[in-house]
């Protein structure tokens, strides 16, 4: 551990000195001493499982440490719950927002502070006050909204606004980027940037390093529960963060050949979705996909990528065009569900894990498979073979490195990034001949990003066909071959690897159409 | 898998202690019922104890309502684990009644082991169809089950009211009776079976339904979490979406599970009508299905807890009824009180006392040999 600065300075915001927090035999915080400055952005970095988000709920008082003090402007504090924390100005945003989605933003903002029986006046008072805020650190919020018709960004912005509201001088956000389409990160880190000018704290969880790099004034590594590495920013490069925080050197980019695509496995001719408010979510969505290549698709998320992916796996109703996998035409009246999508040899990784890809009351081996239970080889006449599937499990959990090797921990246990792993596992393990992966690295540690992208690029090499769904440009243009760009449920374009740049991308994401390109998708579809 | 709880505590604080300690507590306030009528909770208590389990009589009858209350908790078990929440056992016992009812009074002569096959397999499918109509509702029609059952409950009681005056009735009888069943096909009586091979026992409406239901408990255990329908039954009801998305269908999941479970509850006729009453009658139910609800709840949703939960719920009807015979100031009613007490104390206040047990508990060093890692 390298030495913090010189520990005399009174001017630390936040000071954690000596945590230790234990989770049955988990040790989850090892002696744990960060501190933090008023107007700076501290970033907190590591693999998943490293104790991050076990630290920040020990400084909000969701958890209790078995040991350490924590400091707040230099006096020692006890921190036995959140409202412990609230009135010592120290506000988090969570990575699953905690707001009533049936209420306006201006009733989130108040919940708790109704003061009185009436809420009337107090409403009036939050509004004039929470006007100042928005004016104050840029940002702005449609007060009388209904939380649950705002995007995420939007809601994520409540948030901030409900930790400032109730007086935070220093703000925890945990991985507040993992949902967040590119101009919304943008916007956030404006936001950011403000809070740092105004003399607040942020620290900052979160798995990119870009992001690291971009904005943070300090970063602290933390790997297995210990602090093992602290840097100034500007003194670093993401090369050096990613090998602290793995423990040895790591490869950010992917090695791969060029592809050598072969006959289509997948295509889809204009499909159409309609959904239950009669809104076309999917556009006459037409595309091919080859044996042996990597087909991206970029977009901001809620563009039609999750349609797309949902139709082609069997699990929404399509209501016009023609879906064809390994040479069998599948029309809006054709049985076509998850299961039968399996059966041909098509699997999938969701872009929600917790929504649909795991059940996380079920212990891992029981996640481990879920959509494959009715496996003949999993089961022994009427019986499941549990001790069979406990094997498998633990032969996946060894293949994909997945942590802890606990067949029999409760999936909500495991960090997401294990949980995704597990997942993967789940999915490539049968050797399927076409892949979907949506968001395969969302909220998934560098270790297990490089991991996960070169078990992609391998599935390919073996000949299969694979559909990439990603907000992360980065990854689009690390493992594509072809690139198919979404705007509002419409296939606006196509772009080959070579031509493909992130301006051009970008371009395409917002709408503006690449004639030629949509040539290509249609020439491909008679192959 | 029975392991439950996210808060490691030893397994018997919460199957033991944790539940002795709410029935303690509903006992206790029971004692103060008792006293502010003017009795004495000691003496009362001491009566619903003898005659729950100080006779052969008082324990047959305590395992006869066990039965009855065994089929109805498990019906609500296994539709708890499909996430849905059935408050119509009650109903499908009654309809699934009026099932055991018809097969028996078609073959006349037969024996009695020839006809238990069809009567339960009617008890179950009318069970069965009772309850997958609300279920089919829920799934292709949005309409919420726990409303859907109760109409259900009113709608079973009407029509069995109207079946048993109009038409299944005993011609030239007065009382809503059917015709007997031949006594070729009666269940043989536990203290009959006993005597059989030697042992001694007190006559009571116990009998030969008990084995039907420990099967049931054994079946259900094994279909729940042992099959592949009962890993789709579970996933359903832990996240529909996931269920959708590993290819389960659960509208299909929905109305299977509701059918399986008021088929389960539909057996509660076997018990009641094939195996003590003889003929089909009114109200034979008489608030089991209900009161299976809280055998369930507080059996935690699991044969191996609904068996003794079962038991205690058997011994304080039986018990009650005891009671009301030997105070004369005691109605029926004020046992119906204490039966609602411990229902609060140890179904819907089951988790008052958890978090007081996980601190005292949860200090004690964790049995693990090394920290995970490496
Ligand atoms: N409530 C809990 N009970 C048991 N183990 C936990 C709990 N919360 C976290 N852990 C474990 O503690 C370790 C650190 O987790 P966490 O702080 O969430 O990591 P990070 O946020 O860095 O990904 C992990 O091994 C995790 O499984
Ligand atoms: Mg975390």
């Amino acid at each position: 551990m390298s030495a913090a600065p010189s520990p005399v300075s009174p001017a630390w915001a936040v000071e954690l000195v000596g945590i230790d927090k234990r989770f049955g035999p988990v040790h989850a915080n090892r002696d744990v001493t960060l501190r933090f400055s008023p107007s700076s952005i501290h970033g907190l970095v590591g693999e998943n499982g490293a104790g991050k988000s076990t630290l920040m709920s020990i400084l909000y008082g969701f958890y209790e440490a078995d040991a350490g003090e924590i400091l707040v402007r230099g006096k020692q504090v006890d921190i036995r719950t959140p409202q412990d924390a609230i009135r010592l100005g120290i506000g988090m945003v969570h990575q699953h927002f905690m707001l009533v989605e049936t209420f306006t933003v201006l009733e989130n903002l108040l919940l708790g502070h109704e003061g009185g029986p009436v809420l009337g006046p107090a409403m009036e008072r939050a509004r004039a006050q929470v006007r100042e805020l928005e004016r104050q650190f840029g940002l702005e919020v449609p007060l009388d909204a209904l939380v649950s018709d705002l995007p995420v960004g939007v809601q994520q912005r409540v948030e901030i606004l409900k930790a400032l509201y109730r007086g935070a001088e220093v703000l925890i956000l945990d991985e507040p980027t993992a949902v967040l389409s590119p101009p919304e990160v943008e916007q956030l880190f404006r936001i950011l940037e403000r809070l740092r000018q105004q003399g607040r704290t942020v620290l900052l969880i979160t798995h990119k390093l870009k992001e690291i790099m971009a904005i943070t004034d300090r970063v602290s590594v933390l790997r297995r529960g210990q602090v093992v590495a602290e840097f100034i920013t500007a003194d670093t490069d993401r090369q050096a963060l990613a090998d602290a925080m793995v423990g040895r050197k790591t490869s950010l980019s992917v090695d791969r050949a060029p592809a050598r695509p072969g006959e289509v496995l997948l295509s889809a001719r204009n499909v159409n979705v309609i959904d239950g408010r009669g809104v076309t979510t999917l556009k006459d969505a037409c595309l091919n996909v080859r044996a042996g290549e990597i087909v991206g698709v970029a977009g901001v998320a809620g563009n039609g990528q999750s349609e797309l992916l949902e139709v082609l796996s069997g699990m929404c109703r399509f209501d016009s065009g023609m879906i064809t996998v390994k040479g069998q035409d599948i029309n809006p009246s054709t049985k076509y569900d998850a299961a039968d999508a399996r059966r041909r040899g098509l699997a999938h990784v969701p872009e929600d894990r917790l929504k649909l890809a795991v059940i996380k009351e079920f212990p891992a081996h029981e996640s481990a498979i879920l959509g494959y239970h009715q496996d003949k080889s999993l089961s022994k006449g009427w019986r499941l073979n549990w001790k069979r599937v406990v094997a498998k499990t633990v032969s996946l959990m060894e293949q994909f490195d997945v942590r802890p090797p606990n067949p029999h921990l409760r999936t909500a246990l495991f960090s997401g990034g294990n949980q995704q792993k597990l997942v993967m596992a789940r999915e490539m393990e049968r050797e399927p001949d076409i892949l979907l992966v949506g968001q395969p690295t969302r909220g998934v540690d560098i270790g297990a990003i490089a991991f996960i992208h070169r078990q992609l690029v391998s599935l390919r090499d073996r000949g299969k066909a694979i559909l990439l769904v990603s907000a992360e440009l980065d990854e689009i243009l690390a493992l594509s071959d072809r690139i198919l760009v979404m705007c509002d449920g419409e296939i606006v374009g196509e772009l080959s690897a070579a031509d493909a740049t992130e301006s051009r991308i970008g371009t395409m994401m917002a709408g503006i159409k690449d004639a030629p390109a949509t040539q290509a998708v249609a020439e491909g579809v008679s192959a | 898998m029975s392991a439950g709880g996210s808060d490691n505590l030893p397994w018997w604080v919460t199957g033991l202690l944790l539940p002795a300690i709410n029935v303690g507590l509903a006992l206790a306030v029971s004692a103060l019922v008792i006293l502010a009528i003017g009795e004495d909770p000691v003496g009362a208590l001491g009566t619903m104890l003898r005659g729950a389990v100080g006779t052969g009589e008082g324990i047959g009858y305590t395992l006869y309502y066990a039965t009855s209350l065994i089929f109805t908790a498990l019906a609500v078990a296994i539709a708890f684990h499909g996430g849905l929440f059935n408050i119509g056992g009650e109903g499908q016992a009654y309809i699934g009644g009026l099932g055991v009812g018809l097969v028996c009074l078609a073959l006349p002569g037969w024996p009695w082991w020839a006809a238990l096959p069809l009567s339960v397999l009617g008890g179950a499918a009318f069970g069965a169809l009772w309850a997958a109509i609300p279920g089919w509702l829920q799934a292709y029609r949005g309409s919420h089950i726990v409303i859907t059952t109760i109409m259900f409950n009113f709608i079973a009681s009407s029509l069995m009211v109207y079946l048993m005056v109009n038409v299944l009735i005993k011609p030239g009888q007065m009382s809503p009776e059917s015709e007997a069943f031949s006594a070729s096909m009666f269940l043989p009586m536990m203290a009959d079976m006993m005597g059989a091979i030697g042992v001694e026992m007190d006559s009571s409406p116990l009998n030969f339904s008990l084995f039907l239901a420990l099967l049931a408990c054994v079946a259900v255990w094994a279909f729940i979490w042992h099959t592949r329908w009962g890993f789709a039954l579970r996933a359903t009801g832990a996240n529909e979406n996931a269920a959708l998305y590993a290819g389960i269908d659960p509208k299909r999941v929905i109305v299977v599970t509701m059918a399986l479970s008021g088929a389960l509850a539909g057996l509660l006729g076997v018990n009641e009508l094939h195996g003590v009453q003889h003929r089909l009658m009114l109200n034979f139910p008489a608030g089991l299905g209900f009161t299976g609800i809280a055998v369930a709840l507080m059996g935690r949703n699991h044969p191996a807890g609904i068996i003794p939960a079962a038991l205690l719920f058997g011994a304080l009807y039986q018990g009650g009824t005891e009671l009301v015979f030997d105070y004369p100031t005691i109605s029926r009613e004020l046992v119906v009180v204490i039966q609602g007490v411990v229902i609060l104390f140890a179904g819907a206040l089951e988790h008052m006392f958890r978090p007081a047990l996980v601190r005292l508990f949860s200090r004690r060093p964790v049995a693990v040999s090394k920290p995970a890692g490496a």
